[in-house]
């Protein structure tokens, strides 16, 4: 199976738990205005490969990575998911952990067809990193282009099927920052039991660089990265600290299900 | 025991011969505890480190130098004592009467220390110009005397560069623990004893060899009369810790007294001294803060080392480093790490301190070393980005357990190897002398022509798409006459270092039979690699100025990169290596010494670009060269192991004076809380 790959990472030690060899996928349907990897947007570009090649690429590390794993991120990568289906399969056949990096945008709870896909790819996922934009369903489409109800469905259906997940949340002072939509956000997120870690991840302006090169306008202009105790309210808030762990002592060492 | 300063240690072979290895060996206790035993810095300690840097303070407003000797040339016995205040050090001994005050060194070339002198305000006392004009040649002029118009006009050229032609070879580190295992008497025995043996028929080498242990054997009666100066006797065995330090130290400054080599190491000393340490505090007559305070004070003065340099010398190495390089750790070929309490000491001297680049304190590392001792150094590297670490796994095969690293890099065994520093072939300029037949793309004759370096070679015709296997054959042919041309201008080098510069007091803390390293060196492997890579799998095609001469190069296509763990092109690496390194083994070299290869420039890089045009890779003229194996600059896109990994293919075996890759990482990419 062909996948459009944009590119690979052997070294990666922030997306997920351990040191993981991260496969960047081309393509995604989201515009989110603090994206770093706006050069992965386009569903064209990128380079073909084949999914075996893809395995093998992270089998050269696998000294490195055998007490981490893969992780699959984007772009998107559930626009792929025959693909990235069939990566995990190999990936889980050679003992290594897989993590999904997605925003949970192509789940459909309406389409018996999408939800059959997305559990082709689920059943050789160890750990999902879900990225909730924003809770807020008006602010979500003003930040992203897209409506959240997908998403929060998606959260939903891994809470229902026991995925471990990890929620991710970019903090962008101004848009995402506000006491309010944190607590929101954190009485969704209590909904759920398959939480394993809350991360909040702080809004960095290394991707401006990308959109100058790209000649591509940069909607945060100006904007800062958040204060540290901003980060450190939405990480009380959030219960990054593990409030949500349930069954587990506060700190977790962030490990998703056994291999 | 043979000396009562021995008592209380275990006998053994070390005894009869010297042999520290076997004393180390015998006596000391490996360390697999933790870090909470050390003490911070004694009183005294601080208030000598606050006059040090009030000292380098006025330095740096002074322009880099405090003061400097104009007129006594440097040797062991040269200055009468210096001290930073001696009530307050434990550890005593200057390389001249002052603090910071640089010593005037004239062997190398009385040039380069007329400039650096002149560079800094000072003026060379002119009855030394005589001298060193008139009576005494040195280094320098011996070199240039004998150079051949090719070897200069490579010289010129920088296909050459960096070569200790005018300047201290340096990269020779005496066993400076023999002195306070031994005492001086009974080297200088010793040295006698291997004098008396040089007899029958007086071949050259013989003769050679004669006078240079004679010179030894002289160095080290200096040396106990340069202690003597300090008030300090040094022909016995040391009995306590203290001595032992102080003895060692003085084997080390008097190699910097004698020489102003580029690097300076000291060797791995820190298990060598804890022995002393823990049998003085078992004796109950030192305590840890006592202990520790010796450690700081001694780091202390290593740390004061200074040379007068050029300032063309300061910009090669971005700073006027000294590479007082101190090998911590390692594991013992019997399995035991030699990690001890003094080597979290030393380590810990970058607290105590605060954080320095020199000593350049280097960790041989192991997996296998004691888990205490890598988290702490995981800890102090976060702390102070100030410690170096080598593989320990792959030196010790070839080296042993007792070798030490001088320089950054290079691997010797302590008081039985020594080395003929090469600097380094830029083997991207010799790419493009494959296709331009030896003219240089940037330097020029008197009339502006382009200058032919080597004999005129078959140069790459035409406009046309460049040919990989013509451009390799080439590029082989040029490699031929690269490697002959440096290993004789080398071997010219280091027979006029040894006639005008020989380091005698170094050379008498080795064995009198040395094995002796040829250490060649090469610059600019991944450009060269990533413009094969580029003629291989793009279309490259010349592009000439009016002399024909090939300055540029238009690249249609993609093409693999090193330092993407991507065979293609990891391969055509370890072709180059291989290719060069076994032309430059075919080659006789000076004094029987064994070939070897670096791929280490660390900040000359920089410098080396700027004499390089544009390669075929897209690298434009003057730009930098990557530093050692290091991928060019930003071409590494798959993440920091696929960037290693590369660099791992490099085959040790053919580079055994060391592979370095520059690698910084912020705390932030390395993993989350």
């Amino acid at each position: 199976m062909l996948g459009r790959i944009h590119s690979f990472e052997s070294f990666g030690t922030v997306d997920g738990p351990g040191i993981r060899f991260v496969v960047f996928m081309q393509g995604c349907p989201m515009r989110c205005a603090y994206c770093h990897n706006p050069d992965t947007w386009c569903l064209t570009g990128g380079k073909l490969m084949e999914s075996s090649k893809a395995a093998a690429e992270a089998m050269k590390y696998y000294r490195y990575i055998k007490n981490g794993g893969v992780t699959v991120t984007g772009g998107e990568p559930l626009l792929q998911r025959a693909f990235v289906a069939e990566l995990f399969e190999e990936l889980h056949a050679e003992g290594l952990h897989t993590a999904l990096d997605t925003s949970g945008i192509t789940f459909d709870y309406r389409d018996r067809y999408v939800i059959e896909e997305h559990n082709r790819v689920l059943e050789n996922t160890d750990l999902v990193l879900l990225d909730i934009k924003h809770i807020d369903n008006d602010r979500h489409i003003n930040l992203t282009g897209k409506p959240n109800d997908n998403i929060l469905a998606f959260a939903r259906y891994l809470d229902m099927i026991g995925k471990d997940v990890w929620i991710r949340h970019v903090l962008v002072p101004g848009l995402t920052d506000k006491d309010e939509y944190l607590h929101r956000l954190n009485d969704f997120i209590s909904t759920l039991s398959n939480v394993k870690k809350v991360e909040v991840l702080p809004y960095h302006t290394m991707g401006e660089v990308k959109y100058e090169q790209m000649g591509m306008d940069y909607r945060l202009k100006g904007i800062n990265p958040p204060t540290a105790a901003r980060v450190e309210n939405a990480r009380r808030i959030l219960g990054a600290d593990g409030a949500h762990i349930s069954g587990e002592t506060g700190h977790s060492d962030g490990r998703g299900s056994a291999v | 025991m043979k000396y009562k300063q021995w008592e209380g240690f275990r006998p053994g072979e070390w005894c009869e011969e010297i042999d520290v290895r076997g004393f180390i060996q015998a006596n000391y206790t490996p360390y697999e505890g933790d870090e909470s035993f050390l003490e911070g810095p004694t009183d005294a300690t601080k208030k000598l480190w606050a006059e040090c840097m009030e000292l380098s303070a006025q330095e740096d407003a002074k322009g880099g130098v405090l003061d400097a000797e104009t007129s006594v040339v440097s040797s062991l016995t040269s200055h009468p004592a210096g001290y930073i205040d001696k009530d307050l050090e434990k550890i005593v001994g200057l390389q001249t009467d002052k603090p910071l005050k640089r010593a005037l060194h004239v062997y190398g070339g009385i040039r380069m220390a007329t400039e650096a002198l002149e560079m800094y305000g000072y003026k060379i006392d002119p009855r030394v110009t005589e001298i060193f004009t008139k009576y005494r040649k040195t280094h320098n002029e011996g070199v240039f005397d004998v150079y051949t118009p090719e070897m200069r006009r490579a010289r010129h050229a920088h296909i050459l560069t960096g070569l200790p032609d005018t300047y201290g070879r340096g990269r020779i580190v005496g066993d400076y623990r023999r002195i306070a295992l031994y005492g001086v008497d009974f080297l200088i025995a010793r040295k006698e004893q291997d004098k008396a043996v040089l007899g029958g028929d007086m071949t050259e080498s013989r003769i050679r060899l004669r006078e240079e242990v004679a010179d030894q054997i002289k160095a080290l009666k200096q040396l106990k009369k340069m202690a003597n100066i300090y008030g300090k006797d040094i022909s016995a065995p040391a009995e306590t810790a203290q001595e032992a330090i102080q003895a060692l130290y003085f084997g080390y400054l008097g190699a910097v007294k004698d020489q102003n080599g580029a690097a300076m190491s000291i060797g791995r000393n820190s298990t060598f001294l804890d022995i002393y340490i823990q049998r003085d505090m078992e004796r109950g007559i030192l305590t840890e803060a006592e202990a520790q305070e010796l450690i700081d004070q001694f780091v202390m003065k290593l740390r004061l080392v200074k040379f007068m340099r050029t300032c063309d010398y300061n910009e090669l190495f971005s700073g006027d480093p000294t590479w007082v390089t101190e090998s911590i750790g390692g594991m013992g070929t019997d399995g035991r790490p030699l990690v001890s309490k003094t080597s979290f000491r030393i380590l810990h001297t970058l607290e105590n301190l605060g954080s320095a680049p020199e000593p350049n304190l280097t960790v041989l590392w192991s997996s296998n070393l004691p888990r205490k001792f890598k988290l702490f150094c995981a800890k102090l590297s976060i702390k102070t980005s100030a410690i170096q670490y080598e593989n320990d796994e792959l030196m010790r095969p070839e080296m042993g357990d007792d070798y030490c690293i001088a320089c950054c890099v290079s691997s010797m065994r302590e008081g039985k190897d020594m080395q003929f520093f090469g600097a380094r072939a830029n083997l991207a300029k010799c790419l493009l002398y494959a296709i331009n037949g030896g003219k240089d793309e940037m330097a020029t004759e008197k009339d502006g022509s382009p200058m032919q370096v080597s004999p005129p070679f078959a140069p790459v015709l035409g406009d046309g798409k460049l040919d990989y296997n013509d451009v390799k054959a080439k590029y082989e042919n040029m490699m031929d006459w690269l490697a002959g041309l440096y290993v004789n201008t080398l071997n010219l080098i280091h027979y006029m270092h040894d006639k005008y510069s020989y380091e005698a007091l170094e050379m008498a803390l080795h064995d009198t039979n040395v094995r002796r390293f040829f250490a060649t060196g090469i610059a600019g492997l991944s450009c060269a690699v990533d413009s094969l890579s580029a003629i291989k799998y793009a279309e490259v095609y010349p592009i000439r100025n009016e002399w024909g001469v090939v300055t540029d190069f238009r690249t249609v296509g993609d093409f693999p990169k090193y330092g993407n763990n991507d065979d293609r092109v990891d391969e055509i690496a370890v072709w180059l290596v291989k290719t060069f390194m076994s032309k430059i083994r075919s080659h006789e070299t000076y004094r029987g010494s064994i070939p070897t290869m670096s791929i280490l420039t660390i900040t000359s890089n920089v410098v080396y670009g700027k004499k390089t045009g544009n390669t075929p890779d897209g690298r434009r003229i003057y730009e930098p060269l990557a530093p050692g194996a290091n991928p060019m600059h930003g071409r590494d896109s798959n993440g920091a192991l696929a960037s290693l990994e590369s660099v791992a293919k490099i085959p040790y075996e053919y580079s055994r004076d060391g592979i370095s890759n520059t690698f910084s990482i912020t705390p932030d990419s390395l993993g989350k809380n």
